[in-house]
């Protein structure tokens, strides 16, 4: 009999298509319907540091340079309270095969992939690791399918998509090109089905597993030039894998006290799956509608458990607007001589105001770059929100209002970040828990895995969960 | 001046195919009203299979990685038109500005 592909059909059968998909049976890991082994998911695929990093060797990946940002550092200095204005480095991860760090997580997984003896990977992705998965698959001769979000209604697509687009092409991907809406998820599922490919989904183990070789390398670069591990690292977040594969690599080395700051860019207001907003901002990727719902709930995604738990790993989380890091992108170009894709100097944006609370003697990383080109440029972008109906002008970064005014601003001063209070984040998170299971009692081992899991006390999480049963018996 | 053929691939030529995945009526529950009442859309490239065909056909193409895939012709090696932009007059006196800064702190040392 044929398989019926409407799209609760092919839902219902998602348990079953992910783990074909994967090779992972996540059932075995789960002690509750709230609680799975994160450790044992994660050492699962079964590779130490070591091997992650002599594998992603074979294909270039990785042992990217650490550039101290000298000029910015002293302009920052000239506008810090005396003593202030740590040194800031930046980790030119655009130096990998195809520009950014997204390669990380793609060479593991399509290595894990080509060793299981799948014939081809699919994922479903509008960044850069579209093209880091075609660029890796290409490497290891395996097939690739890259499933984007381009367009809206009116077929006009994101310019730094369609620059996506290409260069998944060029790495000889077949890439389908859709239109605004989460059932790029079904889309997903449906492609696997037919393909019997592999899912490099940015939330399995082999995915953070990647990204871990990041902050390791990072931590050891760091103590050779300066002589000690980073006081701070900056991370752009969005889907948390980022953060969460950067903190495990920087323990892994024994940085241990380094702080682990998150930084998006504030899209507050606009909503992800909007026909209407979809072209009426300038970021893709690393924003908060993304960074906040991944924090607050990161079972949303591709597979039956996240990997990406950032919330875990953070020690603070702040927000920039568009027009900042447009500045700071101009800048590091003209300052640093360096011109990278504006999406990843997020988290550079958020360094330069945090560079002003630190010590002279302190040092903040700044963990990634990414490539830039046609489509990617902060030219390319402001063009193309003015056409869309977005007003572009100088003045103070506090007149920035998502999907109508980029206001870039008119001097380092002015550029500073929003701390998101990670309280009020445990809480949704929790919450969310909560929610996520109907008419469960907990037990006490999911309070210590809902602790565990955002950073927690074991009282923190009674007094929500309690909290929440209150509300929902009045 | 455009000729009739411009419309008319051949065998072998780059296309792109456009499919709709879901109508309006079998998309997901939860979605903003604009993106309610229009369709799951998809665009794909590859190489016709067809003898011939015009904009608006039903053709079957091979996909970069071989898979054949059935569809409506949009185009005929659509091009890579994204491009660089336009100058900002908002961005290119920031590096000025910098110096500037830089350099007067330097002065008052």
């Amino acid at each position: 009999m044929m398989k019926k592909n409407d799209y609760s059909s092919v839902m219902s059968r998602k348990g079953e298509i992910l783990k074909n998909a994967t090779g992972i049976d996540y059932q075995q890991f789960e002690s509750s319907a709230v609680t799975f082994n994160y450790g044992n998911l994660l050492g699962s695929p079964g590779y130490s540091i070591d091997e992650v990093r002599s594998i992603q060797a074979e294909t270039g990946v990785g042992n990217t340079p650490l550039v101290e940002l000298k000029r910015i550092t002293s302009l920052v200095r000239s506008l810090s309270p005396p003593g202030k204005g740590a040194r800031v480095f930046i980790k030119d991860e655009r130096a990998n095969p195809s520009g950014s760090f997204k390669d990380r997580r793609a060479s593991l997984s399509v290595y894990h992939s080509s060793r299981l003896g799948y014939k081809g990977v699919i994922a479903a992705t509008s960044g850069n690791y579209g093209a880091a998965v075609a660029s890796q698959a290409a490497k290891l001769g395996l097939k690739t399918i890259i499933i984007q979000e381009v367009y809206d209604s009116r077929h006009v697509g994101q310019p730094e998509i369609l620059e996506k687009t290409r260069a998944c092409e060029a790495y000889g991907a077949e890439v389908w090109q859709m239109t605004v809406g989460p059932e790029l998820f079904y889309m997903l599922l449906l492609m696997l089905e037919e393909t019997g490919f592999y899912s490099a989904s940015l939330y399995t183990p082999t995915a953070i597993l990647g990204i871990e070789t990041l902050g390791f390398e990072l931590a050891e670069q760091a103590k050779e030039r300066v002589g000690k591990f980073p006081d701070a690292v900056i991370i752009t977040h969005a889907g948390g894998g980022n953060v969460t594969g950067t903190a495990r690599g920087l323990m892994k080395a024994g940085a241990s006290s380094t702080a682990v700051i998150g930084a998006s860019v504030d899209l507050r207001g606009m909503h992800m799956a909007s026909d209407e907003d979809f072209n009426r901002k300038s970021f893709t990727t690393g924003h908060s509608a993304f960074g906040i719902p991944f924090l607050t709930w990161p079972d949303r995604t591709d597979v039956p458990r996240n990997c990406a738990r950032a919330l875990r790993y953070l020690d603070r989380y702040v927000l920039v607007t568009q027009g900042d890091v447009f500045y700071v992108t101009e800048l590091l170009s003209r300052m640093e001589g360096l011109q990278r894709g504006p999406a990843g100097n997020t988290s550079l944006t958020a360094a330069l105001a945090v560079a002003r609370e630190l010590d002279r003697d302190q040092v903040i990383v700044v963990q990634e770059t990414e490539y830039t080109g046609a489509g990617k440029m902060p030219t390319s972008q402001l063009t193309f929100a003015r056409e869309n109906g977005i007003e572009v002008r100088r003045g103070d970064p506090k007149e920035n209002c998502p999907g109508r005014t980029i206001v870039i601003p008119e001097g380092v001063e002015q550029i500073k970040v929003e701390d998101v209070d990670l309280d009020k984040i445990r809480e949704s998170y929790i919450r969310n828990a909560r929610q996520s299971v109907e008419d469960y009692k907990f037990q006490p081992f999911d309070l210590d895995f809902l602790a565990e899991d955002s950073k927690s006390k074991h009282d923190f999480v009674k007094r929500i969960l309690s909290l929440s049963e209150t509300e929902k018996k009045s | 001046m455009k000729s009739k053929n411009n419309d008319r691939a051949k065998k072998g030529d780059l296309v792109q195919v456009y499919l709709v995945i879901l109508k309006p009526e079998e998309r997901v529950k939860k979605l903003p009203e604009c993106t309610k009442r229009v369709p799951y859309e998809a665009w794909v490239k590859g190489i016709l299979i067809d003898e011939s065909a015009v904009i608006g056909d039903r053709v079957r193409i091979k996909s970069f990685i071989g898979r054949e895939i059935t569809g409506t012709m949009t185009g005929i090696n659509p091009g890579y038109n994204h491009n660089f932009g336009l100058p900002q007059p908002e961005l290119v006196q920031i590096g000025l500005e910098a110096w500037l800064e830089t350099r007067k702190t330097e002065e008052d040392k």
